[in-house]
């Protein structure tokens, strides 16, 4: 399946893919009013470390055995059997963290929505996740892997 | 293929979606003892609380058994098992025969010998959905102020913040010096313990419930050692849970602290397989077989067996203890050898008191096998990641408790490798 890859050596850190990612994931989905009005309730699904010279931005991996997955003990999470995305439902979610527990990267936050998690989601209904399509320095990859290891 | 599952849960539920990814058609048939939909199982402390509604209990959507071709009977308790005949029988006279069966009946819960509890109103277990509406319709039909929690596990600390929740006065009886005495230390038990008070529960520790006092056959108090009596008209007994073998017990399947399994999830009968807190796992960092009884395992198991039984050939590796609780708004996680202390362990650890927090890291040459977390658990995930990879921490040892710990911390193959997916490199 197509995921998002990050390199390391294009970031810059400037958290633009931070910025979009709110704005996407807000009610609005307008810049002002997510940054305003919604400020402080919407949780940016991808997360930019910064540690001296290195930068990058992380999200969900979409992983094929999700540990997400399999931890979640209210089945919250789940995956698209047609795409492989793994979704999480935040009406189902009860935010017990079990989730962020099992994530081995560290994509599962908690959520400023409410008392529930918050994940990447791979921009469900876009045509290519806006974290990528925004990243001015071209530091994020939106493609196949697998299939160009095939 | 004809695919028999015992149990309707997390492992059940694991197995049946790992049967259908190896194996479209053949016939899957489910029995349960408990008559209701597939549902989640930690959730009923939620439910006695009111924080989430009956709807909401579903572990699977109500389509889950027609989607995955299962054929469920719910209400159907296994009484016996027939290894060489190959079927099992029903406490209703029926008889299902298998080609291949899964045992996921879970755990049941340990109650102890304790005087005045056999047969007293008001004395309750908390492990399955009956005993959150046995429970909640004992506070609707009975004058209940005051309740004593019998253990400080993951299960009573649950009911005791869902009673809290009730409005009730709740005191938590632990025989250790600590909550959640498995896995957590004093300082993360202080904290909870604080949290515990901030809402006016009390918590006795160093001891026990000697004794259950009844009027008229309903529970009005309970003695506890050193004679202490204490006023309560409810009791919940979480002591633990053990595997639930019992009726296994004249099936010939070998039995230790629970159902034995190989690396393969298989019992010791041909074509008979088991998963979840019915079995006697390999805990990888203790490096023995006990019962590890955790949602999440369950769920793994449960595919593993699953994706076994229909032909594919898949070994467990193991896993280890981990929980995350949230107690009173604190949020707490501990994973893997969490309390170990002196030769050949060295522990790093951070106190916040002011912010409530606390971190710990337990590490066994330079490799982390055990984590606590309270307060602060963002990216605890990572934690977890670095113990099952068993990967060496040494040069960044002075990170691990860092602020701004994260994947950048780490050696760059390693984030590389988690990043890209296992298989896919850079
Ligand atoms: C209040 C509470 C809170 C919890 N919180 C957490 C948590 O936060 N994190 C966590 O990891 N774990 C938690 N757990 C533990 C978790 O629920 C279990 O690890 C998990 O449910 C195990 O799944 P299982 O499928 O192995 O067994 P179970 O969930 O025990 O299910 C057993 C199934 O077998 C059926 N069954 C039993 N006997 C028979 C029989 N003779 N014939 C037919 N069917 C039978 C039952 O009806 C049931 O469907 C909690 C448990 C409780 C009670
Ligand atoms: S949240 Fe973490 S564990 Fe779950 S699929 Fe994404 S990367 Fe994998
Ligand atoms: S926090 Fe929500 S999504 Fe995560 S395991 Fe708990 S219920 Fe599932």
């Amino acid at each position: 399946m197509k995921r998002i890859y990050a390199r390391e050596d294009l970031c810059l850190g400037c958290r633009l893919c931070e910025i979009h990612c709110l704005v996407a994931h807000s009610k609005s989905r307008r810049i002002i009013s997510a940054m305003t009005r919604e400020k402080g309730q919407i949780t940016p699904r991808c997360k930019v470390e910064e540690s001296g010279q290195v930068t990058f931005a992380l999200q969900c991996r979409h992983c094929e055995h999700a540990r997400c997955l399999e931890a979640c003990m209210t089945g919250a999470i789940t995956r698209d059997p047609a795409t492989g995305v793994v979704l999480h439902n935040a009406d189902k979610c009860v935010g017990c963290w079990m989730c962020l527990m099992s994530c081995p990267v560290g994509a599962i936050q908690r959520g400023r929505e409410g008392h529930v998690a918050s994940k990447c989601d791979l921009c469900q209904g876009e045509a290519a996740p806006v974290c990528v399509a925004n990243c001015p320095n071209e530091a994020l990859l939106f493609e196949d892997r697998e299939e160009r290891k095939k | 293929m004809n695919y028999l599952v015992i149990g309707n849960s997390a492992a059940a539920v694991g197995a049946v979606e790992g049967i259908r990814s190896v194996d479209a058609e053949g016939k899957i048939t489910l029995l349960a003892a408990e008559p209701d939909h597939t549902y989640s199982r930690p959730l009923i402390s939620y439910l006695l609380a009111g924080k989430v509604g009956p709807e909401r209990l579903d572990y699977r959507p109500a389509d889950f058994y027609e989607k995955f071709k299962v054929e469920a009977k719910l209400g159907q308790e296994v009484v016996a098992v027939d290894t060489a005949a190959h079927t099992v029988a029903t406490k209703a006279g029926e008889k299902f025969s298998y080609d291949r069966l899964l045992i996921a009946t879970g755990g049941r819960p340990f109650v102890p010998e304790i005087a005045g509890l056999a047969g007293a109103r008001g004395a309750f277990t908390f492990t399955a959905l009956d005993d959150a509406r046995r429970i909640d319709q004992y506070l609707k039909e009975s004058a209940v102020k005051e309740a004593v929690v019998l253990g400080g596990g993951m299960i009573g600390l649950k009911a005791a913040e869902a009673l809290l929740a009730r409005g009730l006065q709740v005191t938590v009886v632990e025989l250790a010096d600590r909550l959640l005495s498995t896995s957590f230390d004093r300082a993360a038990s202080e904290l909870l313990e604080a949290a515990l008070e901030r809402r006016h529960a009390a918590v006795c520790l160093g001891g026990t419930v000697e004794k259950v006092i009844a009027n008229n056959g309903a529970v009005s108090a309970v003695s506890l050692t050193g004679g202490r009596e204490l006023a309560c008209q409810l009791l919940v007994v979480a002591i633990g849970v053990v595997p639930n073998v019992e009726f296994l017990k004249s099936s010939g399947l070998k039995l230790g602290r629970g159902l034995v399994v190989d690396d393969h999830l298989r019992t010791s009968a041909p074509d008979v397989y088991a998963a979840g807190d019915v079995v006697e796992g390999w805990d990888f960092l203790a490096e023995t077989k006990r019962p590890l009884p955790i949602l999440p395992l369950a769920c793994r198991q449960g595919r593993i067996a699953g994706c076994n039984m229909a032909g594919r050939d898949e070994s467990y590796l193991g896993g280890m203890p981990m929980n995350a609780i949230e107690i009173c708004d604190l949020p707490t996680i501990s994973v893997g050898l969490a309390n170990a202390s002196g030769e050949p362990y060295e522990v790093l650890a951070v106190r916040n008191p002011e912010r409530r927090t606390y971190r710990k890291v337990v590490l066994r040459e330079n490799k982390i096998v055990g984590l606590i977390l309270i307060g602060d658990i963002d990216r605890a995930g990572i934690f977890t990641g670095l113990i099952e990879n068993k990967v060496d921490v040494g040069p960044i040892k002075h990170l691990l408790l860092a602020e701004e710990f994260g994947l950048l911390s780490l050696d760059s193959e390693y984030r590389k490798h988690m990043v890209s997916g296992p298989g896919i490199e850079v």
